[in-house]
């Protein structure tokens, strides 16, 4: 193939993917209108919550996937971010850009402290214990200290200024995760495919041979896991604006649970493998709650089946098909 | 001082017995990981089968032959269940990575959490106790209650046994053998399944009679699994990860420093041995009694 047609094709690839992405941004900005005129709300709803679970999945998966850390207390961060937000708004006369930030901030300050011990210690039982017992810590806070929290009554009617949500329609509110979601993903995008997200791969495929190569491990998943319980502290801040109330089950293992199960759905080996994950389970949720009670019960064997017969995730086995077929053509 | 004499030591025996059942459940824990090398999350909700166990076995027989039986029947019933999880699931996975170990323990946990909501339902379940054990003891001129004193004597019980097992049999050694250098146990012309099953089983066990010794002292609640699991596996890593002795210091520590903790902050007890296991996993990330070698998992 000549230079002239290579570059000529190459021009009109990046025409149709110029295409794909108008098309994709009408289609996602017609959803909200089409799901709530022509549907019901509900189905707004849900979506909204596959677009901050997404957010909150591909960040966790910063952690499992790109550090290989294996956090099981990831739902402390969320958790925190929402807490953080609501009690602000709620007990304060905070601005509510501040409280807006303030979520993810004191996350991610959560989240050093809990990288401070678990990233020094070598071996994943070491970590998942220390994040699960730090996250277990936190619910005990968020359960116990009621005069602060409420206990578990929980915080109900967040004051969610209109501009971003309104009683009346979910439409404000899809508008503004959607917005917080892609920028945030695009974010860890940018991370992962930089220089510092290639090292810290590096690290988790043969964290030896880094360090040999001069790599501080510990500096780099500390950094990894911080910026992790930032953007899970954002899904936090999202999620207490659609629910209007926040209660101490966002922080319980259940959660975190759940996080780590959208991740290894999905696939942990792909960037967006966890947002797939993530709309999975909702819309399962949804199915499977309304029709018998034993969620936790298809949590479990849905993990337990994935690693047994399919740990790359349902997209790791699509993407893998896909490819092999690519090759073959 | 702010406390009595008597507050003193009956808080003291109360810390020994919790540590008691601390031990029990840690030392199966740090077993199987000091053989099988795999991290059982599911640990705790066999406590909580345990447990429920324990309850239907005193209502279908009454009074203290029930609660003698349950002691017997509880652990049979939770060690076959754990031969069933060994054989059935956790063998598939001995070579993959550890991620994917934990993951599928921790897979067990919501599984089991729901199964028991469904056999049992959502109500808190209480045990009763004989009339010679729900009295006190009158000891050193001080009273205590006397089911303390028998889980204490249970747990020092069950620690010899061990002692004996690991120090005075061949299968001790093969077990000590194998947490050294694994590989040896199939070079020795032992079948590793068959030690992995048997230890797993053995963990299940100890960890079936934790959750029947407790039974009678605690209301029975769902939740009970992840309530006791963090601080399980805290004990077992302030102790050192894969060593007995270390679970049963560790157990030691987490029970004085819960039940006196208690008088000062009641509602944070919890949180001193947290907070304890990581400042020793600062200090000495291999745990108290643990080995350099043992920590790269």
């Amino acid at each position: 193939m000549d230079p002239s047609r290579q570059e000529g094709a190459r021009s009109k690839k990046r025409g149709a993917q110029w295409l794909g992405w108008a098309i994709l941004g009408i289609a996602l900005s017609a959803l909200p209108f089409i799901l709530e005129k022509g549907f019901s709300p509900y189905y707004l709803f849900l979506v909204i919550k596959v677009l901050i679970w997404a957010l909150f999945a591909v960040s966790f998966n910063l952690v499992l996937g790109y550090g290989g850390m294996m956090s099981l207390g990831h739902a402390a961060f969320f958790g925190i971010g929402a807490y953080t937000c609501s009690l602000l708004l709620v007990k304060t006369s905070c601005p509510v850009f501040l409280a807006i930030l303030a979520g993810p901030f004191a996350a991610a300050l959560a989240g050093m402290v809990a990288a401070f011990f678990s990233v020094r210690v070598q071996g994943a039982f070491y970590f998942a214990t220390i994040t699960i017992a730090f996250s277990q810590l936190a619910y005990t806070v968020a359960f116990k200290w009621r005069s602060l929290t409420l206990g578990d009554d929980g915080i109900q009617g967040i004051p969610v200024p209109a501009l971003i949500s309104t009683e009346a329609t979910y439409i404000n509110m899809y508008f503004f995760a959607l917005a917080v979601t892609v920028l945030c993903i695009y974010i860890v995008w940018r991370i992962v495919k930089s220089p510092y997200g290639l090292l810290l791969r590096a690290l988790k495929e043969d964290s030896v041979r880094a360090t040999f190569i001069g790599m501080r491990g510990d500096r780099y998943r500390f950094i990894a896991f911080t910026i992790s319980a930032l953007f899970a502290g954002v899904a936090g801040v999202l999620y207490a604006f659609l629910e209007t109330s926040v209660a101490p089950d966002i922080l319980s293992w259940t959660s975190s649970g759940e996080v780590i199960l959208m991740s290894v759905l999905g696939g942990m080996t792909l960037f967006l493998g966890p947002a797939v994950g993530a709309a999975i389970m909702i819309l399962l949720s949804s199915l499977v709650t309304a029709y018998m009670k034993y969620w936790l019960f298809t949590v479990g064997t849905i993990l337990i089946l994935i690693v047994l017969f399919c740990p790359k995730g349902v997209g790791g086995f699509v993407f893998d098909r896909y490819r092999s077929r690519a090759k073959g053509a | 001082m702010p406390f009595s004499d008597s507050i003193i030591f009956a808080q003291f025996v109360s810390g020994l017995s919790r540590a008691m059942i601390l031990f029990i459940m840690a030392s199966g824990l740090t077993l199987v990981f000091g053989v099988m090398r795999v991290i059982n999350f599911a640990h705790g909700s066999f406590y909580m089968v345990g447990a429920y166990l324990a309850y239907t076995v005193t209502q279908m027989l009454a009074g203290p032959i029930g609660f003698w039986a349950a002691f017997i029947i509880v652990p049979i019933l939770t060690c076959i269940l754990g031969g069933v999880v060994e054989v059935v699931l956790l063998r598939r996975i001995y070579e993959k990575e550890h991620l994917l170990q934990m993951l599928l323990t921790f897979g067990l946990v919501f599984v089991f959490s729901d199964a028991v909501r469904m056999i049992w339902g959502v109500e808190l379940r209480m045990v009763s106790l004989p009339p010679y054990m729900a009295g006190s003891v009158n000891l050193l001129g001080h009273q205590f209650p006397a089911y303390h004193l028998f889980i204490l004597g249970l747990g020092v019980a069950i620690a010899l046994a061990m002692w004996l097992l690991l120090n005075r049999t061949n299968f001790g050694k093969l077990v000590r053998g194998a947490a050294e250098h694994r590989e040896m146990v199939g070079l020795l012309g032992y079948p590793a399944n068959r030690l992995f099953t048997i230890v797993f089983m053995m963990a299940t066990f100890l960890v079936g009679l934790a959750g029947a010794a407790i039974a009678p002292a605690v209301r029975i609640s769902l939740g009970m699994d992840t309530d006791i699991i963090a601080e399980c596996f805290t004990v077992a890593i302030i102790g050192g990860l894969g060593n007995v002795w270390g679970a049963l210091l560790g157990a030691l520590i987490a029970g004085m420093f819960y039940s006196f903790g208690i008088l000062v902050l009641p509602k944070y007890a919890m949180a001193f041995i947290f907070i304890l296991g990581g400042i020793v996993i600062v200090l000495r990330p291999n745990g108290l009694l643990g080995k350099t070698s043992q920590a790269k998992v």
